[in-house]
């Protein structure tokens, strides 16, 4: 993994292009005891040599799509990575008191279980197995056997012109090993069961706000397609981003979320723009804190939003270094739709849409939060975390 | 004089016209901005959320015929009898031999196949 993420710094300027794309980070994790970080980069630094399918010479992207850890058992630590094609378990040496960072080393190799492209991985709770999910369809597989898997799910239909919808992310239940949740580009969760069927096709719930038809656009179900889901800690909530917001949603009511959440509304206006630049497709995460309290996501010009749930007040914050000093507080940050700019203040004329937070991590206990912001790592951390030190 | 009363009518309706279109950007931004999509790009389909679109979005990525590859699968179906796998599977990984005609056309620039159909 090369430099210290935190003082580099690429002018993309200066360098060729190949080699600031590969070093974009694509996916940051946090282990469960909170203990170690793990990234992913477009490189496929982490894991992946790029691989070529000989049948077909379909170059397959290294980029590293997702990281999870494996809850830890005994010594040793286990984390999966994927890219679009392919899933790798690795195992992490155990740290000495000097190490800032370890190589880790590939021990299996799940490979050809998907057609389309990995976008999910999700460890059980009951620690041996896990899923993978594509466009198309979802697998599960034990961590220990290589060569086969079981589809759960499959919505590819039989004529490919009848295709209206594809799965965007998949998670399991952190407590039911029964249970997992995938969502669609349509805007729509689903609830699996596997215990009702081997074949999941047909969900236990289904999560979908109702539309409301004066409202509908041209526009409207590109930004409801849902880039991510996560179960909260407790398993009774679910919390989904689409575009322009995150929504909070009741595992136990279908008909709708119970908050949402305008992560920058002010976009509604560029959406023409958005769509010119395929921006409209960018695919944003979001993330629980420990205790439920408090949910986060990306956005643009290297912002990010954090959302008190007890309050319903959102705060924008930039991941950037502050000039001079390193453990500077953030400053909250503000985006002025039009009209005069005030001091403080970003217009959303100015944004850069190039600069976006699309992949974060929340420490699983403490108030330090991981943002990949392009090619650097943030680390954050509360004030009252650093001052207890 | 009749001339004077048309000019009057014409000036009215349009002030109805701007009223409306304004009401329309305040009522809903998102209106407007499908307004001025449709404007740039008058054949674009109704359905944005239909197959085209999500088709192009599966086959991200380009592929490409290799003869030396093609060849290296001739030789290797002669030496064993593959399994019947399904059709689908065939259709990216798997034993199946690429021919120019299985692959499909070389992805257009995005902007341009968002317009198509």
């Amino acid at each position: 993994m090369g430099e210290d993420a935190d003082t580099k710094n690429i002018n993309n300027s200066f360098l060729p292009d190949y080699v600031t794309e590969a070093d974009v980070i694509s996916t940051v994790e946090f282990s469960h005891r909170g203990d170690l970080l793990a990234t992913g980069d477009k490189g496929g630094r982490v894991s992946h040599e790029p691989d070529f399918d000989y049948l077909k010479s379909l170059e397959i992207e290294e980029k590293i799509n997702k990281i999870r850890w494996i809850p830890q058992h005994n010594a040793a630590r286990f984390l999966l990575s994927t890219n679009d094609k392919t899933i790798k378990l690795w195992k992490v040496p155990v740290l000495k008191p000097t190490d800032l960072m370890v190589e880790v080393s590939p021990r299996r190799i799940f490979a050809n279980g998907h057609t389309y492209h990995v976008n999910s991985i999700s460890v059980n709770s009951d620690c041996e197995t896990y899923l993978s999910a594509d466009d198309l369809r979802i697998n599960l597989w034990h961590l220990d056997i290589t060569d086969r898997c079981f589809n759960i799910v499959d919505i590819k239909p039989a004529n490919m012109e009848d295709l209206t919808e594809v799965i965007t992310a998949a998670e399991f239940h952190p407590q039911h090993c029964n249970l997992f949740i995938y969502s669609s580009s349509k805007g729509t969760l689903r609830l699996c069961d596997m215990r009702a069927s081997a074949l999941c096709d047909q969900h236990s719930k289904l999560f979908e706000e109702p539309e409301d038809p004066g409202n509908r656009s041209f526009f409207s179900e590109i930004v409801s397609s849902i880039s991510d889901v996560r179960f909260s800690h407790s398993g009774r909530y679910l919390l989904t981003r689409d575009y322009l917001t995150v929504k909070v949603w009741d595992l136990n009511m279908e008909r709708g979320p119970i908050e949402t959440y305008q992560v920058h509304d002010y976009l509604r206006s560029k959406l023409c723009s958005l769509y010119e630049n395929d921006c409209i497709f960018d695919k944003f995460e979001c993330s629980w804190n420990g205790t439920d309290s408090v949910i986060m996501t990306g956005a643009y010009n290297n912002f990010f939003r954090m959302f008190d749930r007890e309050t319903g007040r959102g705060v924008t914050l930039e991941a950037a270094r502050e000039t001079g000093k390193a453990h500077a507080v953030l400053r909250t940050r503000r985006v002025r739709a039009g009209g005069k700019r005030r001091k403080d203040q970003v217009t959303v004329d100015s944004l850069d849409f190039t600069k976006k937070i699309l992949h974060m991590a929340w420490h699983p206990t403490d108030n330090i939060i991981a943002i990949a912001a392009t090619n650097n790592l943030y680390i954050f951390q509360d004030k009252v975390s650093y001052d207890i030190q | 004089m009749s001339e004077e009363i048309e000019e009057t009518k014409n000036i009215e309706e349009t002030t109805t016209d701007e009223r409306k279109e304004m009401e329309d950007k305040v009522i809903s931004p998102e209106k407007a901005e499908e307004a001025k999509l449709k404007a740039r790009y008058p054949h674009l389909g109704s359905k944005p959320g239909g197959s085209d679109l999500l088709r192009k979005r599966l086959q991200k990525g380009q592929k490409y015929f290799d003869s030396g590859d093609y060849n290296m699968a001739k030789a290797k179906m002669k030496n064993k009898q593959l399994p019947t796998a399904t059709a689908e599977k065939t259709e990216i990984t798997g034993d199946h031999i690429p021919t120019p005609q299985d692959l499909p056309q070389r992805k257009p620039s995005l902007v341009a196949s968002k317009l198509a159909g």
